[in-house]
Order: structure tokens, then C-alpha cells, then sequence
């Protein structure tokens, strides 16, 4: 009987693509012989907005705007990859104090994307103290983006050729005042990461990674550091400030979600350091600098870091004032594969942890489950699922 | 005779007091906690953050009795983001008509309001509003939380008004 389940029934979940808690829509299906994921498959492509093709009926400047909304999370580095590579094609170069804040921003929206993945993550393990806790420090920082930017999210702080904002001196002590609060917070995240039990046991070991799998299969950004890959494309190829602030690479060979979590509290306080740097020496000077509409011919590939990984941008200019045309590889996608791999061998119940480790993230399971056998679909209910499992382990003689 | 059986008519039609105060009731309990689900049609996640935002202990909307769920199923409200793309049309009607009656749309986002920056792309229908009945609509890129807890607030005092009127 054991063997007929596991040969002739491929058993699937799906989950998603509408979900309670997140964000982003995407669709899952995993085959599970019990409680064990055996194959996993992934459907993305509800949001699907058709930006590239959009970019090209519209001129840089409204380009711009475009790119920074591919993303609410990390709006600014988007901004940032697609203001620098039109900036290299015109041949301009920026001021550095506006370098300076690009990359004070930038950091900024590295520590609120953290923050929000802690949260996140730790509801998805049910750990929903951390959650409300990391969400409440968290508005610091969106407070100090608002304070200097003017919005909340989507802070619009690139032009195509600088910056629209400074930073003044009151700006700069709140920020101060911000980043030594949340010191104190990210210190206290990263003793309770490390340290409560019932937590460990949800991801000490769990999705281990190693650091030849993290290559072959493309991992980036803190997924990959958590690996023990030494990647990040701020040491990598710097832009905008970061060859005149250098980071520090936070590395941890683990490969678990422990690794990841403690990889992306340890950033925060690199981040901290670098804003302090950067504002105890700011340089002095202009904020922008004039750019022509029309951008000369040419073509560029930039990468940047966000705060999930390589931000991979292709923009190619035809002399005209619009581009003809732009490709944006995000950092989610390539750590989507490493999510299928990872997830065999787990239980279903740390789904939502894996997928939340590489930091989309999602939790619901769709209530209703679909068997297949070969081409006959059929459809049950929970009380035959019930049945269904009450004979599946008398058969592994789990309970008696 | 004829005098009588309009009366009669009449009576039929009008709700009795215990049908009355069944309703007042019901919209008392709606108004008080109405249970909310959101759904993701195409947005950048700006909005989404935004909602989320709603939920932790700064605003803390749920002090207001709203709680965010998961089932369509149970849920009064359907908050929706971002413009509608094509894949995601089936899904937003399909979660609509898995709602109870009575149920309320809201709109969150320049996006969910007109397509906002996208409008014009060639996987875009548009605005919430080309889909389903849009009740309240709440601007902005994104919303503030505020504005947030505002249109979801406006929305439950003008059922409580209806009814007192009603
Ligand atoms: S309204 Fe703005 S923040 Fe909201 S989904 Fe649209 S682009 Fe994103």
C-alpha cells in the first residue's frame, strides 16, 4: 500500500496566488508524499506590468518614475540603477555629495527592507512578537526617509543627473539619533535570533545551502552570503558612493535560515556604520548636474545591490529622447530556483520559512486539495484528506 | 377592496420591527468588525507595505476591530492594490464572488484608482474599477497608513448612516 502512494498518487498543495498576509502574488505547488515535499513548482507572473515594453513609449525623465515603481520595497536602488546607467551613457558626471546621499538613501532602504524581512519572516515562522516588534522599530527609519525625502515609500530622490534633496544639518542629526535607536533594537534581534530556542528549532538546520549549490544554482545577494559566497556588488563594481565608502562583506558559512537570518541583522549594522561614515564626512557641493534629453547612442549594463541581491539593469539608447530598449533582471528571480531545490526533503510546514528565507514572501495554503493520478483529476475534501491520512500512517505504522 | 389589498401590499413590503432591529443589529456587529482581506492585482508592493503597516503597532487598525483574513470566504471588506493585469483579472473576480453578501471594494493606491503609472501598458485593464464595484477609493503613491485607516474609516460610518437613514 505504502508504495502504490508514493508511485501512483503525485499528492499536490498549491498554494497561492491570492494569500493573506503579502504581497506579491505568485503560485506554488508542491508534491508531498506526507508531510515531505518531494518536487516543487513554481507560477509567477500575476504582476506582470509590462514596465519594459512601457519604458520605451516614454522619454527618460518619466522612465524614471516608472522604474522606481517595479518595486515599493527597494524603489530607490531601482531608481539609482536606471538614473546611473543613462548618466554613463550621456557622459555626465554626478557631484559627489550627491553621490553621498544616492548612497545614504540607499542604505536607509537597506535597513527598512531588512527590518520588514525580519518581521516577516518571523511571522511566517509564527513567531509574531518579532514581527509587530521589528514593524514598530522599523517606522523609525520610515520616518527618517520621510523626514528627508518627503514620502514614505517610493521617496523619488534620484534625477537623471543627481538628487532632489539635501540633507541639512537637523536632517542629519535625526538620522544620527534614528540609526543609534535601531542599533540598540538590531542588537537585541540578533540576540533573540540566536539565542530562543522555540525559534531554532524552526530554522537551526533548516534549508541548508551550501556554498557549492548556492553557485551553481545563481543564489545572490544575502542568500548567497548566507552560503558562504563572497558576492556583493558593492565591493564587486562600486557605484555611486560606495568606492569612496567602502562595505564590509558580512559572510556566514552556515547555509541554513539561521545563517540568513543573522547574515541580514549582521548588514544592518554595517549599513548603521556606513551612514555614520558617510554623514561625519559628507562632501560639500551641488546636487545636480545638467543632462540632455536626448541621450547619445549607445548601450550599458549596470549592476547594483539591493538589498535582496544583484540588480541587474540593460539600457540601450538610440540617440533619441526616449530608450529603445531596457531589460531589468531582479534579484528575487535568480534565488527562486534555489526555493524549488531547496524545498525537497522539507517538511510543508517550513515552506513558508524557505520561501520566506531568500525574502519574497507569502504563507496561506489553499484549502482545498486536488489528486492526481496520471490524467484523472479528483478533487477531496477534508474529511477524506483526514481518512486518507489516518490510513497513510497506520501504513508507515507511525501511530497505531 | 382594492384600498385594502394595496395596504396589504404595503405591509409585506415594509420590514417589522424584529426584521428591523435584526438589521440594526447586523450592521451594528458589520460596522464594528468588519474583517478585511487584501488582495495583490498587479502593484509594486509599495501599497501593500502600506496596508501591512495598518496592522503593527503604530496605527494598529485592528484597535478599530478590522482584521485582516485570509479566506475570501469570511471576509467583509476586500481591500485591493494595484492595477489589474490581465493574469490576476480571473483571480479578483473569482475572490470577489467568493465574498458574502453584502461586501464592500476598496481601492487603495493611484494604481488601484486608474492604472496610475502603468496606465497604458498592454497587460493592464486598468483601475480596480474596470472589475468590480469600487466603494471607497483611498489616493495617493502610496497611501499614508493615516489615509488608510481614514477611507476604511469613512467607508464604516457611511453604513452606519445608511442604516440610521434606511
Ligand atoms: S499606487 Fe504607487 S505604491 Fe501603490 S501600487 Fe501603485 S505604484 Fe505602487
Amino acid at each position: 500500500m505504502e508504495s502504490e502512494i508514493k508511485t501512483d498518487n503525485r499528492f499536490v498543495v498549491p498554494i497561492g496566488p491570492q494569500h493573506p498576509a503579502l504581497k506579491e502574488p505568485g503560485h506554488f505547488e508542491f508534491d508531498v508524499d506526507g508531510e515531505v515535499v518531494t518536487g516543487a513548482s513554481i507560477r509567477l507572473g500575476f504582476v506582470h506590468r509590462g514596465i519594459e515594453k512601457l519604458a520605451e513609449q516614454r522619454n527618460y525623465i518619466q522612465d524614471l518614475y516608472l522604474f522606481e515603481r517595479i518595486c515599493g520595497i527597494c524603489s530607490h536602488i531601482h531608481a539609482t540603477a536606471f538614473a546611473v546607467a543613462v548618466e554613463k551613457l550621456a557622459g555626465v558626471v554626478v557631484p559627489p555629495r550627491a553621490q553621498a546621499i544616492r548612497t545614504i538613501v540607499a542604505e536607509l532602504e537597506r535597513i527598512h527592507s531588512h527590518m520588514l524581512w525580519l518581521g516577516v519572516a518571523a511571522h511566517e515562522g509564527g513567531f509574531d512578537t518579532l514581527f509587530m516588534y521589528s514593524w514598530r522599530d522599523r517606522e523609525t527609519v520610515m520616518d527618517l526617509l520621510e523626514t528627508i525625502a518627503g514620502n514614505r515609500v517610493n521617496y523619488s530622490a534620484n534625477l537623471i543627473g543627481g538628487v532632489k534633496f539635501d540633507i541639512d544639518d537637523s536632517q542629519r542629526d535625526a538620522i544620527l539619533r534614528g540609526i543609534d535607536f535601531l542599533d540598540q533594537r538590531a542588537r537585541y534581534y540578533l540576540k533573540v535570533v540566536e539565542s530562543d530556542e522555540t525559534f531554532l528549532g524552526r530554522t537551526r538546520g533548516v534549508g541548508k545551502m551550501t556554498r557549492g549549490e548556492a553557485e551553481i544554482l545563481g543564489a545572490v545577494g544575502p542568500t548567497a552570503r548566507a552560503s558562504g559566497v563572497a558576492r556583493d556588488v558593492r565591493l564587486e563594481a562600486p557605484y555611486i558612493g560606495y568606492a569612496d565608502y567602502p562595505v564590509v562583506l558580512v559572510l556566514d558559512d552556515r547555509g541554513d535560515l539561521e545563517a540568513r537570518f543573522s547574515v541580514r541583522i549582521l548588514e544592518l549594522f554595517e549599513s548603521f556604520r556606513l551612514i555614520r561614515e558617510i554623514l561625519s564626512r559628507m562632501p560639500k557641493g551641488e546636487l545636480s548636474t545638467r543632462v540632455p534629453r536626448r541621450i547619445p547612442e549607445g548601450e550599458i549594463v549596470l549592476r547594483v545591490e539591493a538589498p535582496r541581491g544583484e540588480l541587474y539593469y540593460y539600457v540601450k539608447s538610440n540617440g533619441s529622447e526616449m530608450p529603445e530598449r531596457v531589460k531589468v533582471r531582479t534579484p528575487s528571480l535568480c534565488n527562486w530556483a534555489s526555493v524549488a531545490s531547496l524545498a525537497v526533503g522539507h517538511k510543508l510546514a517550513d515552506m513558508p520559512m524557505l520561501l520566506a528565507g531568500i525574502d519574497p514572501c507569502f504563507s496561506c495554503n489553499d484549502r482545498l486539495v486536488t489528486l492526481r493520478r496520471q490524467d484523472t483529476a479528483q478533487t477531496m475534501t477534508w474529511e477524506d484528506l483526514r481518512q486518507y491520512g489516518i490510513q497513510y500512517y497506520r501504513g508507515k505504522r507511525v501511530c497505531p | 377592496m382594492s384600498a385594502m389589498e394595496h395596504e396589504r401590499t404595503v405591509d409585506v413590503e415594509c420590514p417589522t420591527v424584529w426584521q428591523k432591529a435584526l438589521m440594526a443589529l447586523k450592521t451594528w456587529a458589520r460596522v464594528n468588525s468588519p474583517w478585511v482581506i487584501h488582495f495583490n492585482s498587479g502593484s509594486c508592493n509599495g501599497c501593500d507595505i502600506e496596508i501591512l503597516a495598518t496592522l503593527t503597532p503604530r496605527y494598529d487598525l485592528e484597535r478599530i476591530g478590522v482584521k485582516l483574513q485570509g479566506s475570501p470566504r469570511h471576509a467583509d471588506i476586500l481591500i485591493c492594490t494595484g492595477p489589474v493585469t490581465r493574469q490576476a483579472r480571473e483571480r479578483l473576480l473569482r475572490t470577489y464572488a467568493q465574498m458574502p453578501e453584502p461586501k464592500f471594494v476598496v481601492a487603495v493606491g493611484s494604481c488601484g484608482l486608474s492604472g496610475g503609472v502603468f496606465h497604458g501598458s498592454y497587460n493592464i485593464v486598468g483601475g480596480i474599477d474596470e472589475v468590480l464595484p469600487v466603494d471607497a477609493y483611498i489616493p495617493g503613491c502610496p497611501p499614508r497608513p493615516e489615509a488608510i485607516i481614514y477611507g476604511v474609516a469613512t467607508l464604516l460610518e457611511s453604513l452606519k448612516n445608511k442604516q440610521e437613514k434606511g
